[in-house]
Formats: C-alpha cells, sequence, structure tokens
C-alpha cells in the first residue's frame, strides 16, 4: 500500500512542516509501507504543487484545486480526504493547527480512531506518542484498517526540499459542503523565522512585564537569526499575540539554541521546547525549575541583562 | 436554544504524573483529579451564552467511570442546569465518546456543543472534530471568541499563524482555546445547589454505541529526563560558552 502525506502550504511554497511530516511517511515506507504520495488541496496551489513536486522520496503529488478549498476549510476538505484514503494505508499530516483540525474529522468520517502527534515509528501499525504534556511516552497500536495520523514536526528531521521530480496528477472533490466560510485573517507579520522551523529561539515569559519590553527580547533575537516567542503568562497577559505561545497546547520547538527569559517553567511550557538542543535561560529567581533543565542559567535581572548580552553579541559578530 | 458541553475528568495540572512501574499508565491512586482546564472554558462560555439570553439551558456531559459525577457536580456548581453520564468502566478514546455524545446529542437535540480542544492527558485534541464530523455540523476549532446571531456563529479562531474567523451554519461544535474566557470559580451556595440538579445515567449499550478501544496502549513509559547543567556568572561567560563550547552561535 501507499503512503499519503498531506501538505500544509499557503498555495505558492509548501512549508516546512510538510518535510518533518514527509520523514515521517519515509520511515514508514522503510517499514515496509510502499511509495509516499502527497496532496496539496487548496485555491490556484499550482505552484505549491510543483514544490511538493521536489521533495526527495515522492513518488507522486496529487493536486485538488478548488475555490472551496481555498481556506482550508475541514468541512470541505475532509470529503476529499475521505474518497482519496481508500487507495492509502496510511494518511498523515503535521500537527500543526491545520492537521490538528482537518485529520480527526477525516478519521471520524472514516471510523477510524487517529493516531495523535506522534513522536516515533516502531512498525506499520505501532508509534510512539506523548501524553501528560510529554511527561509520559505511550506506545500504541491501531487495530484501524487506514491510519489516519498526525505527526510531531520536532521528533522527524526534515526531508531534503529539492532533488526530487515527482508527477502532478490533479484529484477533484465534491468542493463546498456549505457548512462553513471564511470570513478572515489576522496574521502576525514578521520578518523573523517562524517559531517551528527557527535555528535559534528567544523567549519571554510573565517576568517581561509588559509587551513593550519585549523590544527588548527582539534586538537579541534579531543578532540571532532567532524567532520570537512567549510562554502562555506572557500571551494571557496580552504582551504578544498567541501565535508566539510555546508549550503543550501551543506550539512545540526543538531549535538548536532556545533561549528562555523570564520563564519560571511550569511543566505546560517545557512541554513544548524541552527537546532542544541547547537550552539557556535567564531570570532572577535562582529556584525557578526553568534552571533544572538549562544547559546555562543566567541568574539575574533581565533587564538589565538583555542589553548586555545584545552588546557582548554585537562584539563577537564583529 | 439548548447548549451542550463536554467534561472530562483529568488528572489536575498541577500534578507531576508519574509512570507505573509496570508500565501499563500512570499513577492515579491518590491523585488529584479535576475538570480539564478546557472544558471548564466551555462551560464558562456556554453560561455565558445563556446569561445573554442566546441560550436557554445548558446541559453538561460526560463519560466514563462513575467519579465522573463529580466531574458534572463542579459544572453544574458553575451554573450547568443538568448533566448527563454515559458510565462506563472501559477506556473511552475520542473516536467513542464522539459516538456517545452523537447519541445523547439527538435525544436532546442541542443546537450548540462546546468542548475543550484538548484533553490534558492524553492530549489527543480530536473529540470536537469527530463529533462535528459524525453529525455532519461545522466545527471551529481553538476559538477565542464566539458570536451567536441569526442562526448562524461567528469565530474567530487560533491558529499557527494568527487569528482566522470563520462563520458557521447552526448547529455548530466548537472547540475552546485558552483566551476564550476566564472561568469562574463555583460559589459555596451554588455547589449546594448543584447538588439538586439532575444527572441522567446511560450506558454505551443503553445508547446503541460500541466503544471497544481501536489503539492499543503496549507500554507507557518515562521520557529521557533532561539534565540540568551549570550556571554561569556573567553574560560575557554565557556568550563566550554557547560560542566556543555549545557552538551555537
Amino acid at each position: 500500500m501507499t503512503v499519503l502525506v498531506v501538505a500544509e502550504h499557503d498555495n505558492r511554497s509548501v512549508k516546512p512542516a510538510t518535510l518533518h511530516a514527509a520523514a515521517a511517511a519515509a520511515e514508514l515506507s522503510k517499514a515496509g509501507a510502499g511509495d509516499i504520495h502527497i496532496l496539496v488541496v487548496g485555491q490556484d496551489c499550482r505552484a505549491a504543487a510543483d514544490a511538493a513536486a521536489k521533495i526527495a522520496g515522492i513518488a507522486k503529488v496529487l493536486v485538488a484545486d478548488d475555490a472551496a478549498y481555498g481556506h482550508g476549510l475541514a468541512e470541505n476538505i475532509a470529503p476529499l480526504l475521505v474518497d482519496l484514503a481508500a487507495s492509502y494505508s496510511h494518511v498523515l499530516a503535521p500537527a500543526t493547527t491545520q492537521g490538528k483540525n482537518l485529520m480527526p474529522r477525516v478519521a471520524a468520517l472514516l471510523d477510524v480512531m487517529q493516531v495523535s502527534d506522534i513522536s516515533g515509528i516502531v512498525s506499520q501499525d505501532t508509534f510512539v506518542r506523548p501524553i501528560y504534556a510529554g511527561n509520559a511516552l505511550a506506545t500504541v497500536q491501531s487495530k484501524d484498517k487506514v491510519k489516519i495520523i498526525t505527526v510531531r514536526g520536532t521528533a522527524f528531521p526534515p526531508v531534503a526540499g529539492e532533488g526530487g521530480s515527482a508527477a502532478v496528477e490533479a484529484v477533484g472533490g465534491a468542493g463546498s459542503a456549505g457548512l462553513s466560510e471564511f470570513v478572515r485573517a489576522e496574521l502576525s507579520k514578521s520578518e523573523r523565522p517562524e517559531l517551528t522551523s527557527a535555528r535559534v529561539i528567544v523567549s519571554g515569559g510573565r517576568g517581561m512585564q509588559s509587551g513593550d519590553n519585549f523590544h527588548l527580547l527582539e534586538a537579541v533575537a534579531d543578532k540571532l537569526g532567532a524567532a520570537v516567542g512567549a510562554s502562555r503568562a506572557a500571551v494571557d497577559a496580552g504582551f504578544v499575540p498567541n501565535d508566539y505561545q510555546v508549550g503543550q497546547t501551543g506550539k512545540i520547538v526543538a531549535p538548536e539554541l532556545y533561549i528562555a527569559v523570564g520563564i519560571s517553567g511550569a511543566i505546560q511550557h517545557l512541554a513544548g521546547m524541552k527537546d532542544s538542543k541547547v537550552i539557556v535561560a535567564i531570570n532572577k529567581d535562582e529556584e525557578a525549575p526553568i534552571f533544572q533543565i538549562a544547559d546555562y542559567g543566567l541568574v539575574g535581572d533581565l533587564f538589565k541583562i538583555l542589553p548586555e548580552l545584545d552588546a557582548e553579541l554585537a562584539k563577537i559578530q564583529k | 436554544m439548548k447548549a451542550l458541553v463536554a467534561v472530562k475528568r483529568v488528572i489536575d495540572y498541577n500534578v507531576k504524573v508519574r509512570v507505573k512501574a509496570d508500565r501499563t499508565g500512570v499513577e492515579t491512586a491518590n491523585v488529584k483529579m479535576s475538570m480539564n482546564p478546557f472544558d471548564e472554558i466551555a462551560v464558562e462560555e456556554a453560561l455565558r451564552l445563556r446569561e445573554a439570553g442566546t441560550v436557554e439551558e445548558v446541559i453538561a456531559f460526560s463519560a466514563g467511570i462513575q467519579q465522573c459525577q463529580e466531574t458534572i457536580r463542579t459544572a453544574l456548581a458553575m451554573g450547568a442546569d443538568r448533566g448527563v453520564l454515559v458510565q462506563t468502566d472501559v477506556e473511552l478514546q475520542p473516536l467513542a465518546v464522539a459516538k456517545l455524545l452523537r447519541a445523547v446529542i439527538e435525544k436532546e437535540g442541542p443546537e450548540i456543543v462546546i468542548i475543550g480542544k484538548q484533553a490534558i492527558d492524553d492530549d489527543c485534541n480530536q473529540t470536537g472534530q469527530m463529533l462535528a464530523a459524525l453529525l455532519g455540523w461545522p466545527q471551529a476549532t481553538f476559538a477565542s471568541k464566539l458570536t451567536i446571531s441569526g442562526g448562524s456563529a461567528e469565530v474567530t479562531r487560533e491558529v499557527d499563524g494568527g487569528l482566522e474567523t470563520v462563520k458557521l451554519k447552526m448547529p455548530a461544535v466548537v472547540t475552546t482555546d485558552l483566551r476564550l474566557n476566564e472561568p469562574r470559580y463555583a460559589s459555596l451556595p451554588n455547589i449546594m445547589k448543584a447538588k439538586k440538579k439532575p444527572i441522567d445515567v446511560f450506558t454505551p449499550d443503553d445508547l446503541g454505541v460500541d466503544v471497544t478501544p481501536r489503539l492499543v496502549t503496549l507500554k507507557v513509559e518515562e521520557p529521557s529526563k533532561r539534565q540540568g547543567g551549570v550556571k554561569v556568572g556573567s553574560v560575557e561567560e554565557l556568550v563566550a560558552k554557547l560560542k566556543t563550547e555549545a557552538r551555537v552561535i
């Protein structure tokens, strides 16, 4: 049988999350699951489909291009996936908000119990997934005929986005289900890298005291080419928008360097970043739990430390 | 119209969970249990809809062992009008819960169903979407704002890139994110009043639902522990270590 990956894209290009999901598909393929196909479903999404065709290890790209698919509405896309699923043994999507919204709808229509947010593949039907905010790892076996899966990106290093030359084939679906419509999006605009694919992340917590103070973090982030993140406390307090949130129910990240500033380290936050390669904690409370997992801890006033750090980074970059 | 909220009994979010020595699950004996925090937000939102006159009655649903009654009582103490418990000792997975919910919804006829986006125990993030699929209803997951008027619901959703607003034809399923509201605490008089509110109890068989688990948990393990590192004395030392020791900048 064959593995289908649902691409995350913006109609023009393929998002990095797709490459991580394709990596999980490649592991399944190695375990005997057969070829890998990618589905690009959207509106005027030919460019994204062409980009998907270049991903390493992909045998075929399916493209479903329809006005009804333009905003990723699960009500419209799920029936298309239900039809396609008959030809596949596994259907995978990245565990992004898009994948989390769509895939359970598909699973229920197929009468399948989804395997959410997998972090490991044992065999074609057995997977590892974090539960309890990553404080336990469950190994689960699916008894369903088709496996519907979302993939934790940080657990699967991305496949190459270039080098492949898959054929692109158009597929069609029923279009709009007439249940829901897109009204508007207010997307954060940033020149900085995306949180989930950044090499370095600088995150702020309640200790930042206000949204205005985040410019101190941003200065450091820009020296490092880093993304800016936040704890739930900082988002709830309105310092920064929701899409900055790192944690159990926010974004899961694993950069090479994670700098936590004014973050105490609640388990729900640690769940989102503890797989980072190197963790730095800057906090005035030396008892803060974040220090128990940090590789390098610096106790002190962040309002003094951040400008110093900015200056020190400027020095070494000269 | 009626609103239905689903509430799950989970290990309290402040408890540090421990994996059982026999690797079959996590320790739940003598552990504090609470309502899933996202479900508290769901209850609060339904109560606000009732207080605004949009909804006449709020029904709190739970499924699982007999002690799930306590979770329903918590919702009743917050202000929900009555409860429905589907009682079973079988381990319930999201697909089974969605099927039980569908059966109860077909009896009760709510026009809006509000559920937490995710339970903090299994972290599945599935039940609301599955329920919407089974009912053929639209869904708005990860809601941070909900407005109902003229037979439709406008919902702002927290998505990876920021916020997105969708309009759903009612009836609809909404799953809650953290910023939707701040749930109220139950007052003592309301806790007393809640004891008298009715809870209907069914079994999965009464509802004709097969709840046999589809995923078999083979083992549950503790993740490898991250070792704490060193404290550095200055910014200069930190940058030097990141550059020459960790080699990440």
